[in-house]
């Protein structure tokens, strides 16, 4: 690796034309790991959910488990990513708007979930709702079950994509400063208009951009929602978890059939997301 | 609109912007706001725009008091440094945002708008460019339609954020001027910031000049010029030559019949280039300018005047300007010995 370098004070045109050996064996590295690593299983689970044909594989996918599944993995969807779009949206207002004490501290904090371990965060919300945990005596005495249910896993993923929407946003906005904004509020424009005439366009992709990623990590979430759903089939399995549980009963059908669906809904996202990239390198 | 300030302070953090701003702008003028970068003027431009809301003071326009009022209430144009045109609209767009969001009752119908927006077009001289984008436009034409777009609500005061700063020399010599006539033809009064003192007295009715969050002076373009108020503004406006009581043998100022009362020990005098004349040296006169060199400025010939004994802030040389043709008739050459004449002095402690 020195060479080249070496090559470069010699004359930088030679620098940049690598040997064509170097350039095609990167070349080749990085597709033969691409293939092994990501083109190789992706085709295995679809091989593995058609091995015993097709009808297995929509009986599989029709199952009452895997079709509750896939309604709880959409009905937490819907919640969350709409709730986070939201919040993303008001956190990166706050923070390239205003200047306020503690806004570094906002700005570290809207990380924590990305550098905290999945089942941590599952973890505190069984401490903190669970039978015995701080708040498990006045739940139970409303009557309200929030661990193993339906609001513990729609919480637990509130947590995990919490980042995904406002990360995007953020360094966007602070790159665009407020001027157009200004600009409108000083011809008479209203705060909601300002926002849904002025900035909301200028941000509308990264936001997509950030809605999609925070989409397919909703879905996808396998740790903290499998500590605080209590794995009961039917009933608080995401797709996720009835992945799991199908492949711990050696359903190997029933697992890669809906493991199909999430890589199914991994293609979409990549080629959403790579749609978005070219209209925003267009904007 | 008139427009009062009262005892407007501003504070970011431990630094004062603004101190204890006083000022008074009558109906009709066209004002710039000088100064040094940092010295509040950008602070204060967005104050009367209500964009920031001082720490005290009052905000008069038209004798009401509006310190309290919101921004897009205030009946203001701003025109912003970088222009700010929302890039995701067309050039038509952008000028008819501030019609079409007027409340119901008051907003004008579509083909009311078209008609207005075309006259505000032709009157920034752009009228072909209503379908483009604002990237699509050079700086000088962006600067333009922020203008449009800032008049198309008719404010009844415009303000304008160093509206020339981002252009090249050329265009915004152009600009300067075009923005006096559009001035004179539409009477609004405007008040626009900028630390370049040829801009402000070309193009401004009245020049207010701050420094340090203070006002140092406010009057005519010709008042600052001919009477600086203190050292600062003279400094600031124009060229001009300081020397030190100190530095200055008493013969000489005799000679030269340097104007103004007898002045303190620590006193300094700023003299104008213009304000001295040069003559040749008669033989007989013991003088101790001599010609360093000099320089064409078209209409006018800036002279170097070399002194040795002077501690002077450019070395030991005195600026002397005077017409091309005086210059020629007096067929000066580098090191003649000159006498100068000096016609106006102001003295500063």
């Amino acid at each position: 690796m020195l060479k080249p370098i070496s090559a470069m004070s010699a004359g930088s045109l030679q620098a940049l034309n690598d040997p064509a050996w170097v350039r095609w064996s990167l070349i080749g590295f990085a597709f033969a790991f691409i293939a092994l690593f990501l083109c190789a299983p992706l085709g295995l689970v679809l091989y593995q959910a058609l091995a015993k044909g097709w009808d297995a594989y929509l009986n599989a996918l029709t199952h009452p488990d895997a079709l509750a599944a896939l309604r709880l993995t959409l009905v937490v969807a819907l919640i969350t990513v709409p709730l986070n779009t939201v919040f993303g949206i008001a956190a990166a207002w706050a923070i390239t708007r205003f200047e306020f004490p503690g806004k570094s501290l906002l700005e570290t904090l809207i990380d924590l979930p990305f550098s905290v371990s999945p089942v941590i965060s599952g973890l505190i919300f069984v401490l903190m709702f669970g039978s015995q945990g701080w708040f498990g005596e006045w739940l139970s005495a409303q009557h309200i079950k929030i661990i193993f249910a339906t609001p513990g896993i729609v919480i637990a993923t509130l947590f995990i994509t919490f980042p995904f929407v406002a990360r995007e946003l953020i360094p966007l906005m602070q790159e665009m400063g407020n001027e157009e904004e200004e600009a409108a509020l000083s011809l008479g424009a209203s705060g909601w208009r300002t926002f849904f005439q002025v900035t909301l366009p200028n941000i509308k992709w990264a936001l997509l951009y950030g809605v999609l990623l925070c989409n397919a990590r909703a879905m996808g979430e396998f740790g903290a929602v499998s500590v605080v759903s209590g794995h009961i089939r039917g009933l608080t399995n995401t797709l996720p978890l009835h992945i799991e549980v199908c492949y711990n009963d050696y359903d190997a059908v029933g697992a890669f059939a809906s493991a199909s669906i999430l890589a199914g809904l991994a293609v979409v996202t990549l080629i959403l997301k790579t749609l978005l990239e070219w209209k925003q390198s267009r904007a | 609109m008139s427009i009062e300030l009262r005892n407007i302070s501003k504070k970011f953090g431990h630094f004062s912007a603004l101190k204890d701003i006083n000022l008074e702008i009558a109906e009709g003028e066209l004002v710039a706001l000088l100064g040094p970068s940092g010295c509040g003027k950008t602070t204060l431009l967005r104050i009367i725009a209500g964009l920031e809301r001082p720490d005290s003071g009052h905000v008069m326009l038209n004798g009401v008091d509006k310190t309290s009022h919101h921004v897009s209430s205030r009946g203001i144009g701003f025109v912003f440094q970088h222009y700010a045109l929302f890039r995701h609209m067309t050039v038509f767009d952008n000028v008819a945002f501030g019609l079409r969001v007027k409340p119901r009752r008051d907003r004008p119908s579509e083909a009311q708008i078209k008609q207005k927006v075309s006259s505000l077009l032709a009157l920034v001289q752009l009228e072909w460019l209503g379908e483009r984008f604002p990237d699509q436009l050079s700086g000088g034409q962006r600067q333009r339609i922020a203008l449009a777009r800032a008049l198309a609500v008719e404010p009844e005061v415009l303000l304008l954020d160093e509206p020339f700063g981002a252009l090249d020399a050329s265009v915004r010599k152009d600009l300067r001027q075009w923005l006096r006539d559009l001035h004179q033809e539409l009477h609004v009064t405007s008040i626009f910031v900028t630390h370049d003192q040829e801009e402000a007295m070309e193009v401004a009715s009245q020049v207010v000049v701050l420094h340090n969050g203070n006002i140092e002076q406010q009057g005519s373009p010709a008042d600052i010029y001919d009477y600086p108020r203190n050292a600062f503004v003279s400094k600031f406006i124009g060229q001009t030559n300081i020397l030190s009581w100190r530095d200055l043998r008493r013969e000489w100022l005799d000679e030269a019949s340097l104007p103004g009362e007898q002045p303190g020990d620590g006193a300094v005098a700023h003299i104008r280039p213009h304000n001295i004349s040069v003559e040749k040296a008669v033989s007989d006169i013991d003088t101790p300018l001599t010609i360093k060199d000099w320089q064409h400025l078209g209409a006018i010939i800036r002279i170097e005047l070399r002194y040795p004994q002077l501690q002077a802030e450019h070395g030991s040389v005195i600026y002397a300007e005077m017409p091309t043709e005086r210059f020629r008739e007096l067929h000066l050459e580098k090191g003649d010995a000159v006498a100068v004449h000096i016609k106006h002095a102001q003295w500063f402690n």
